[in-house]
């Protein structure tokens, strides 16, 4: 079965059908979607349609700290986040929230943890950048592989018996055998937001037939995107990182 | 896990164990069979002692993710991993072809026997790299041959996927690897830079013509420090009969800084099959090793050194591009002969670092027998070789930059084609004459449509 996983997604309507249509193309099973629907980009209405569809027709999807601050008066977060979700508020509408509200903060399929940034404390929104990060996400959880997003910047953590967790910086649209007798945090890039200086959206596909996950980078017309980020009078800051993927 | 006796007869998975044919020290190895399976198989297993060394189990969990990955003639063919949990295996080809190790335990290899294996074995090397795997551990024990001819590398316990996680990065306190043919930058620690592989062939290739070890039976991890300030006797003084360019090749290869090795296996066996035309420096015609002084300065500066050589090793290694000029010395054609080194004075300064390979094919007979020297008495290559020089002059190319080839092929086309692939060729300039001439231009519509690489297709300028 092929697994598609879209993380961090952030209103960008752009780069979220650009993903879509890829999955679509190489034959996807199942989507999941691991949280931070709304927040910094201009679309947020359209995704949250986009995706409550899907969850109708079998998708699943998890809440990550955007979504939350959309649907509640949540203010610490940065300036541009900040000023981000305060517009981002105005547009959802009851039934959006409705959508949003119901998500639960994480969920386990088969031998899966799906789960917004981290297995360990979900609500702190922990990042995982580093192997002793990785590490209190293992403690956390009995499951052989975790998914989340969160940090915008691909990563594969793997759990080995002797000491911190290894950290892999992912080669794009590579297979990597999710080795069974080793555990797994495969840390997605952002659809909607790049942080690893590749502008290309990114999300995993996962294989569970040969048991093997890629990190999948689809580039998308960053400039329509960044136009309407301007035009919504959003920061321009968040339309000038679309372009340079930091 | 349950600890069985293995015993013949015996199925794991559906293989059925025949016979043990190998049990060393960390895995044994029993020839197996099943009925779908056609080729001669065998069946590798580690020892599940958990009092032991971790890094074995690490080792064999390296190798089944990397044999699953590894295509081509040039290592066994993988057919199946057992599930760590349950029962660890890879299952793959046989091969049963002596080791380089045994064929040169049982004697003495002549010269030219030498670099033919030698040149199997830089393209095993080069084919591995292509595939994004670093060997990391290469030694005679390690390097099989298929009747065919092929060198194939085996025992991957040590190796590294350049696009996979590295499962023995930081695992361990100490390096690991086979002391005798260490680079090193594997001393370090370093396990991304693949010039530490042709360290290790340098140092087989050394001790295949010298039946000496370059660097002595080291044995403790901290004596491979010494390569860094003490030079290898050259093998010239163990063997005269070895050439300088021989020479030039295993040295290069030896080299403790891995930028003033060979960049690439491509680049290597370039070398390798072209003996007469490697560029000679001050390491072909050595016959001793550096002096007191030298050696105690290098000793004293060997930590500076040390530094230089994690520098080199941890920067991306860029391949010199080659340009290839594919030259028509027939007279009548100076135009197209300036056309051409038009272009190729153009393409050298758009590619930065490029290198040129000036290229003539002759056409031999498919019936009869070519001579080698013309009616004056003179040797035909000699002479072309020499009129490929005085056409690429006016370039003013530094002997780095610049190399000379000579080709004999019943199709000019395949002989250019097969040169630019076998030497990954970047970009090939070749002439056509100028519109209505003679009808040449069938030739380079075959190299334009086979050529692994862009191909600039150059005609001269009309006259008005």
């Amino acid at each position: 079965m092929r697994v598609a996983l879209l993380a961090d997604i952030h209103g960008n309507r752009e780069a979220l059908t650009a993903c879509l249509a890829d999955a679509v193309r190489t034959g996807v099973d199942r989507y999941i979607f691991l949280g931070d629907l709304v927040g910094y980009g201009p679309d947020p209405a359209w995704v949250v349609e986009q995706v409550a569809r899907m969850v109708d027709d079998g998708a699943l999807a998890i809440l990550g700290n955007h979504d939350i601050a959309a649907i509640s008066d949540h203010d610490t977060m940065n300036p541009l986040a900040r000023a981000a979700i305060k517009w981002t508020r105005e547009r959802l509408e009851s039934s959006h929230r409705a959508f949003l509200v119901s998500l639960p903060l994480d969920l386990n399929e088969d031998d899966r943890l799906y789960v917004h940034s981290s297995a360990s404390a979900p609500q702190d929104w922990i990042y995982i950048l580093t192997p002793r990060q990785a590490f209190q996400s293992f403690r956390a959880t009995a499951q052989r592989l975790t998914f989340c997003g969160h940090t915008h910047i691909p990563a594969l953590f793997n759990e080995s018996a002797s000491s911190l967790p290894h950290q892999h910086v992912p080669v794009d649209g590579k297979p990597v055998p999710l080795l069974t007798q080793r555990r797994w945090i495969a840390v997605l890039g952002a659809v909607g937001q790049p942080r690893d200086h590749n502008p290309a959206a990114c999300y995993g596909l996962l294989d569970t037939d040969t048991n093997r996950f890629t990190y999948v980078r689809v580039p998308y017309d960053v400039d329509v995107t960044a136009r309407k980020v301007l035009a919504a009078g959003l920061p321009k800051a968040l339309a000038v990182r679309l372009a340079t993927g930091a | 896990m349950a600890k069985a006796q293995l015993t013949a007869g015996m199925t794991i998975d559906g293989f059925r164990l025949e016979e043990r044919i190998h049990r060393g020290g960390m895995a044994t190895i029993w020839r197996v069979s099943r009925d779908d399976i056609d080729f001669p198989i065998v069946m590798k297993m580690p020892f599940l002692d958990f009092e032991g060394d971790l890094s074995l189990l690490v080792g064999f969990e390296v190798e089944q993710m990397i044999m699953a990955e590894l295509k081509g003639p040039h290592v066994p063919r993988f057919v199946a991993n057992g599930d760590f949990t349950v029962q660890p295996y890879i299952v793959m080809e046989y091969l049963s072809g002596p080791t380089l190790l045994r064929q040169m335990l049982d004697r003495r290899l002549e010269i030219n026997e030498a670099v033919h294996i030698a040149i199997a074995m830089a393209a095993a090397i080069g084919d591995l790299h292509q595939q994004h795997v670093l060997h990391l551990d290469l030694k005679p024990a390690n390097v099989l041959f298929r009747p065919t001819g092929e060198a194939a590398l085996i025992d991957f316990g040590l190796s590294r996927h350049e696009e996979l996680p590295d499962l023995l990065e930081e695992q361990f306190h100490r390096p690991v690897g086979t002391t005798e043919y260490m680079a090193p930058e594997q001393l370090l620690r370093v396990r991304s830079d693949r010039r530490s592989d042709l360290f290790a062939f340098g140092a087989i290739f050394y001790q295949m013509v010298t039946d000496e070890l370059p660097f002595g039976a080291t044995g403790r991890m901290k004596q491979v420090r010494r390569r860094i300030w003490r030079d290898p006797v050259p093998p010239r003084a163990l063997r005269p009969e070895i050439s300088p360019a021989l020479q030039e090749i295993i040295l290069r290869c030896l080299e403790p800084i891995p930028d003033q090795r060979y960049a690439g296996a491509d680049e290597l066996s370039f070398d390798l099959r072209h003996l007469d035309l490697v560029q000679m420096t001050g390491r072909a015609a050595r016959l001793e090793r550096a002096d007191r002084k030298t050696t105690f300065r290098r000793w004293l500066n060997w930590r500076r050194t040390m530094r230089e050589i994690r520098e080199s090793a941890t920067k991306p290694p860029a391949r010199a591009p080659i340009v290839l000029v594919a030259v028509d010395l027939r007279s009548g054609l100076d135009k197209v002969q300036q056309a051409l080194l038009d272009a190729a004075a153009s393409a050298l300064a758009n590619i930065p670092g490029a290198r040129l390979a000036c290229l003539n094919v002759m056409q031999t007979s498919l019936i009869a027998i070519d001579e080698n020297v013309d009616a004056a008495g003179e040797n035909i290559h000699v002479q072309r070789i020499a009129r490929l020089r005085r056409w690429a002059e006016p370039l003013q190319l530094p002997r780095g930059k610049i190399t000379y080839h000579l080709l004999e092929s019943h199709s000019i086309a395949g002989g250019i084609v097969d040169f630019a692939r076998s030497n990954a060729v970047d970009h090939l300039i070749v002439g056509a004459p100028a519109v209505g001439g003679p009808p040449v231009s069938r030739l380079t519509a075959q190299i334009t449509a086979e050529a692994p690489c862009s191909v600039t297709v150059v005609r001269p300028t009309k006259d008005y």
